[in-house]
């Protein structure tokens, strides 16, 4: 048990600083230059994907493990995780609108974006080829069908979407900076938006070797 | 159309349409992937099979295919081609498959392959479909090796593996650790701003949407575009307009990216 919960606690801090999602995996880059303007909305796209994370490994990994596997057809993962997904994020929509308008209202722009967002696709792919996890799952009965393991995944999906809302609020400090400043002209726009996030990137890079 | 236009169509995707450096669609694999020359090759090669198949698909069924759901069922058709890759590579390169892992599958939500089946294949026959993806997936493989070419060399002093300055210059190992990767690609944007401003055309139009994964497919496109230059003006705005009626949304949605594509052509 204390085995399990120290494996929690390290993909947990794995997902926001050491395998940032955005600064070192390189997911959801688009969200990350696109909607990373201002400090308000780059909060509420990163809850939004918190959100859409868990429910989506939630809704993903029992399919995978008691599903595809059993049946042999693993090659689907790819179809079946984004048709998933995407039904999911529509279904998260609805009933968000319906039964909790006020968040429904501060995130429902964000969730048909996050649809096809390669971090909440790539999220639950990673589930089944991280390395700590994959060895985590061998050292437990029932590999991936324990509970341990599912919870550990979770843990992964909250940790990889904690580590996009922090990238995304740190790079909104930073933008809003740069607005100011005073940038060489070929390098006005995107460019300097990319040199930034690559020194951003940098300090992250810091977190490497912690684990 | 001519004969002269079916060329036009594959080369605009090299030049002037660039997927990545113009359009700035498919940043995250660009930015990923790119840490060896081969790498890149692998990865464009890959995403111009899934282009060119999913074009010529999705062109075929274009009349068939409800406006109403032709999202999923464009991510189906997608899914099923990156699954057909995904098995190839995995059998006959699986040095690749081992290092671009996760995202081969990720093919499936690279804006590139979704927008061009919304703004083309959806709009046209069969042959100008392959082609728009061909073109497509010339310039997305050319700008991956271009930039795996440089990356390689800088942050490890060799070319596909060959050594140039490897055993002269102690090469920067930052470039093809993830930074690099953001830095060499600002330096390529700027460079490619640099030559179509003289060239009399915009320099890629700074961030916000369009830089968005969905831009020219999403749905949101237009009411993101606006949220993005006045979040909380939009914001509330949209909130309301969607809570009051769904099927209006609905149909918008169903509205607005035809008429952008219609524009474009």
């Amino acid at each position: 048990m204390t085995d399990m919960w120290s494996m929690v606690i390290s993909v947990l801090l794995a997902g926001i600083l050491t395998d940032n999602m955005v600064l070192s995996k390189f997911l959801g880059i688009c969200p990350f230059l696109g909607v990373s303007k201002k400090l308000n909305t780059a909060f509420a796209m990163g809850i939004a994907v918190i959100l859409v994370m868990l429910a989506s490994t939630a809704v993903t990994y029992p399919i995978y493990v008691y599903l595809l596997i059993p049946s042999g057809l693993e090659y689907l993962q790819t179809i079946a995780f984004i048709l998933v997904i995407a039904a999911l994020v529509q279904l998260i929509e609805v009933l968000l609108k319906r039964f909790i308008p006020p968040i429904y209202k501060a995130l429902g722009i964000y969730l048909p974006l996050i649809t096809t967002n390669c971090a909440v696709l790539g999220i639950t792919l990673l589930h089944f080829t991280n390395q700590k996890i994959t060895s985590f799952a061998e050292t437990v009965s029932g590999g991936y069908q324990s509970g341990s393991v599912f919870l550990v995944c979770m843990a992964n999906a909250l940790g990889a979407g904690a580590g996009f809302l922090l990238s995304m609020l740190l790079f909104a400090g930073v933008r809003s900076r740069l607005e100011k400043a005073n940038v060489p002209k070929f390098l006005q726009g995107l460019p300097i938006t990319l040199i930034a996030a690559a020194i951003v990137a940098l300090s992250f890079l810091g977190f490497a070797g912690v684990a | 159309m001519k004969k002269n236009g079916n060329l036009s169509i594959i080369t605009k995707g090299i030049i002037a349409e660039n997927p990545v450096l113009r359009l700035v669609l498919g940043t995250c694999p660009t930015l990923a992937v790119t840490t060896s020359a081969l790498n890149g090759i692998g990865m464009g090669l890959s995403a111009t099979f899934v282009l060119i198949c999913s074009g010529a698909a999705i062109s075929l069924l274009r009349n068939i295919i409800p406006q109403r759901v032709r999202i999923p069922a464009y991510i189906t058709i997608i899914a099923a081609f990156v699954t057909i890759v995904q098995m190839l590579v995995k059998a006959f390169l699986p040095a690749i498959d081992a290092a671009l892992g996760i995202f081969l599958p990720l093919i499936v939500v690279n804006c590139i392959i979704l927008a061009r089946a919304e703004m083309f294949a959806a709009k046209n026959p069969v042959i100008p479909s392959i082609l728009d993806g061909l073109g497509m997936g010339i310039g997305f493989t050319a700008t991956l090796t271009a930039m795996g070419i440089i990356r390689e060399l800088l942050g490890a002093g060799t070319i596909f593996s060959l050594p140039v300055t490897a055993n002269v210059i102690d090469p920067m190992l930052v470039m093809i650790l993830p930074p690099g990767g953001f830095f060499v690609f600002g330096i390529l944007v700027a460079v490619s701003n640099a030559i179509a401003t003289k060239k009399g055309k915009k320099p890629v139009e700074g961030l916000g949407c369009s830089g968005c994964s969905q831009n020219g497919s999403c749905p949101f496109a237009d009411m993101a575009a606006e949220q993005c230059q006045k979040p909380a003006d939009a914001e509330q705005q949209y909130g309301e307009t969607l809570k009051d009626d769904m099927t209006a949304k609905d149909e918008s949605k169903a509205d607005t990216p035809e008429k952008e594509a219609g524009e474009n052509d």
